[in-house]
């Protein structure tokens, strides 16, 4: 028995465990003292309760073991890229004008310095640097909000994470070009990949960030995502979350959300490709007057599965959250969306909405769809609903009808279900070209790209079935 | 013959609707078909279109020459055929513009020809609307959403003007409209009249057929067309009910 196969009958756990016990020097070398305090606790609760799995009520539609009990490579230093880098991030979206944060394997890949400062004082970059130079913020915000108890895979990063980004915007600044962090996975082996992200925008501040997930090649592997983001009074937020990876690539992205009064959040979850993900979404809604908009598409086929997890916390009176997620499921694709919403004694004149709309193409495809509302307010508006569908059956006669192919009616149908969602993208360039990438995936034309889908720079090539002519 | 039915039987689950039917459209001809309700008026115009779930038991649908039986209903279309929906369906999303212009894409694709350049589409938009009287932000609604009984059925006919048919099926078009917008859709209708189309008009009452004066009444009953007579047909219906072909029909065909 050569040494090789040693390696891989360890479990993941077993060598994270193992990995933080020899090697914690190394993985806490850029620490600042709170963060390495907090690694401790959280592989302490690590190894009592492991990595989740489908017998626990909240994975039980989700067979996490597929990945979780997987072999995987964990680096504890970044990788050299195996090929050119400025080539995989160059943006070439027209007139979409971010700034690009790239990440390679979990690793900030900026060439120095990794960490920037923009004239208005918004800083942008990797936090591992950020722990460096901004000590005081890192301390004040990280693991606040990331409760690593909430479950293993929170709790593995917080105890072994060792890079993400990290983004300041102060108070009363208004960022004016869209934040862009792309997370590529790109290695020849089968990686376990974690990053930590922390946003904090100051009173009265604006932000709008994108946050690419994609894969460039077919390996297998398992990311593992916590961000937390901390929004000010006042202040604004968009979060746009483009998720395209491989069929056999995993993804757990849990983001926690804290807002101070006033302030407004918009997240928009599309997901086109992927082999599982789990979106864990928490937002707490912590000052009066806050608004949150949760929106989410998720487009999948095959044996793809996707799982959404949303908790909107209303914590403080005069608060209103939005949830809407839709879907459309091909072949034996799977879903799981659970939405809940949680109202705290003192949160009077809460309005909670929760909308949840599947359409299932195949009778092989599945979806789970469940609300939890727990309230305990007296004076509150609260709604959900859900629906699970075909298409409409008399709409495709009618547009056959009129010398429509049926696959047409068919994409027309299901563009116009998720236009919904697209539609309250905010910024014009990006949903053109989210709306671009939507209909490519509904015909078929969208497969993992060769470089990130943002960077394909292929202007969409004529075709006969235009969607919005409104602007003519 | 621009269209010829021959013997032709339709069945839905299992049961027989129509039972027999024969009926031959030239060129430049108005049909008007009548009936009692339940006796295939709309089972008719289901087959002729291609509608799945309607099963063609025995018999021949010849249109321009070709036995249309088999042929999906978009290719159908496509080759002339248009039907204006007694209940027009709505389309939540899809605007009237993507919608109207995918479909007539569709039929120039069908016809060899180029697309149609979106300045030259919109300016044809803009010329059929007003022939309906449609207000100007119908068309950047979507399909039929939130439009009214009358609108619905304007945008039927807008729909016709703008494919152009060789052959329209009206299905109970005056169904839901009051006096008003029934003048209208009869105007539309009347100046999309042709030596080089024919309307099958379905319909209960003679009303309509005041505005739309049909150069054949066929009396559906039973899953047959028992009496084709002219447009006085109509009239003696009007006055006279259904009752009477009934029993002429029953007594015929106990002999």
């Amino acid at each position: 028995m050569n040494n090789e196969h040693l390696v891989q009958e360890i479990s993941l756990d077993e060598m994270l465990v193992n990995q933080f016990d020899t090697q914690f020097e190394l993985i806490s070398a850029n620490d600042i003292e709170a963060v390495t305090a907090l690694r401790k606790e959280a592989m302490t609760q690590f190894m009592t309760t492991g990595f989740p799995s489908s017998s626990d009520e909240k994975w039980r539609n989700t067979e996490i073991e597929a990945f979780t009990e997987e072999n995987f490579q964990y680096y504890l230093t970044p990788m050299e890229p195996e090929r050119d880098i400025e080539d995989m991030f160059r943006c070439e979206v027209h007139n979409f004008d971010t700034e690009i944060i790239s990440l390679l394997n979990g690793w900030c890949a900026d060439k120095k310095p990794g960490l920037k400062t923009l004239p208005n004082g918004i800083v942008y970059g990797s936090l591992r640097q950020a722990m460096q130079y901004f000590p005081e913020i890192v301390a004040r915000n990280y693991g606040k909000i990331a409760d690593f108890r909430s479950n293993g895979f929170v709790s593995i990063n917080t105890a072994m994470v060792q890079d993400g980004v990290f983004i300041y915007v102060p108070d009363g600044v208004e960022a004016e070009k869209t934040l862009q962090m792309i997370k590529m996975i790109d290695r020849r082996e089968s990686l376990f990949v974690q990053s930590r992200n922390l946003i904090v925008l100051g009173k009265n501040s604006k932000l709008s960030l994108m946050h690419c997930d994609d894969s460039i090649n077919h390996f297998k592997s398992l990311i593992n995502t916590v961000t937390e983001v901390f929004i000010g009074e006042n202040a604004h937020f968009e979060l746009y979350k483009l998720q395209n990876l491989n069929n056999q690539s995993g993804l757990v992205n849990s983001t926690f959300i804290r807002q101070e009064a006033n302030s407004t959040v918009k997240t928009n979850t599309l997901t086109f490709n992927c082999g599982m993900i789990r979106n864990n979404i928490t937002v707490d809604l912590q000052g009066e007057n806050a608004h949150a908009d949760v929106l989410g598409l998720y487009l999948m086929d095959k044996k793809q599965h996707i799982d959404n997890q949303i908790y909107i916390n209303h914590n403080a009176p005069h608060c209103s959250s939005n949830e809407k997620f839709k879907g459309i499921l091909d072949d034996e694709a799977s879903a799981v969306f659970n939405g809940y919403i949680h109202v705290a004694r003192n949160a009077q004149k809460t309005n909670a909405y929760q909308n949840n709309n599947n359409i299932l193409l195949k009778p092989t495809a599945t979806i789970n769809t469940m609300p939890f509302l727990e309230i305990y307010a007296d004076d509150v508006k609260c709604s959900h609903g859900a629906t699970i569908g075909q298409l409409d059956q008399e709409a495709m006669f009618y547009m056959r009808s009129r010398g429509i192919s049926s696959s047409n009616a068919r994409l027309l149908l299901m563009y116009a279900f998720a236009a919904d969602i697209i539609n309250q993208i905010s910024i014009e360039p990006l949903r053109q070209r989210i709306d671009d990438m939507v209909k490519k995936r509904l015909r078929g034309e969208l497969s993992v790209c060769e470089k990130c889908v943002l960077h394909c720079g292929m202007p969409e090539k004529e075709y006969h079935f235009d969607i919005d002519l409104s602007k003519l | 013959m621009l269209l010829n039915i021959k013997n032709l039987h339709v069945a839905i689950n299992g049961k027989e609707i129509i039972k027999g039917l024969n009926l031959g459209v030239n060129k430049g001809e108005v049909h008007a078909i009548m009936g009692p309700n339940g006796t295939g008026k709309s089972t008719l115009a289901a087959a002729i279109t291609g509608r799945e779930g309607y099963e063609i038991t025995q018999g021949e649908i010849w249109f321009k020459g070709k036995n249309i039986i088999g042929m999906p209903a978009e290719e159908r279309a496509n080759e002339g055929i248009f039907l204006s929906f007694q209940y027009p369906v709505e389309i939540p999303g899809v605007s009237m513009t993507n919608f109207m212009r995918t479909a007539l894409n569709a039929q120039r694709e069908y016809q060899g020809l180029p697309s149609v350049p979106a300045g030259e589409f919109l300016k044809l938009m803009e010329e059929k609307k007003n022939l309906v009287e449609i207000h100007a932000k119908l068309t950047n609604r979507s399909v039929n959403e939130g439009f009214s009984g009358g609108e619905k059925k304007k945008n039927e006919i807008f729909q016709m003007a703008m494919l152009q048919p060789s052959l329209a099926i009206l299905d109970e078009t005056d169904s839901g409209l009051d006096i008003d917008a029934l003048k209208v859709v009869a105007k539309g209708v009347n100046e999309l009249r042709s030596d080089d189309n024919a309307f099958i008009v379905i319909t209960h009452y003679q009303r309509l057929l005041d505005f739309i004066v049909p150069d054949f009444v066929h009396v559906l009953f039973d899953g047959k067309i028992v009496k084709t007579g002219g447009k006085n047909l109509a009239l003696e219906l009007e006055e006279k009910g259904y009752e009477w072909i009934k029993e002429q029909y029953l007594a015929t065909s106990e002999l």
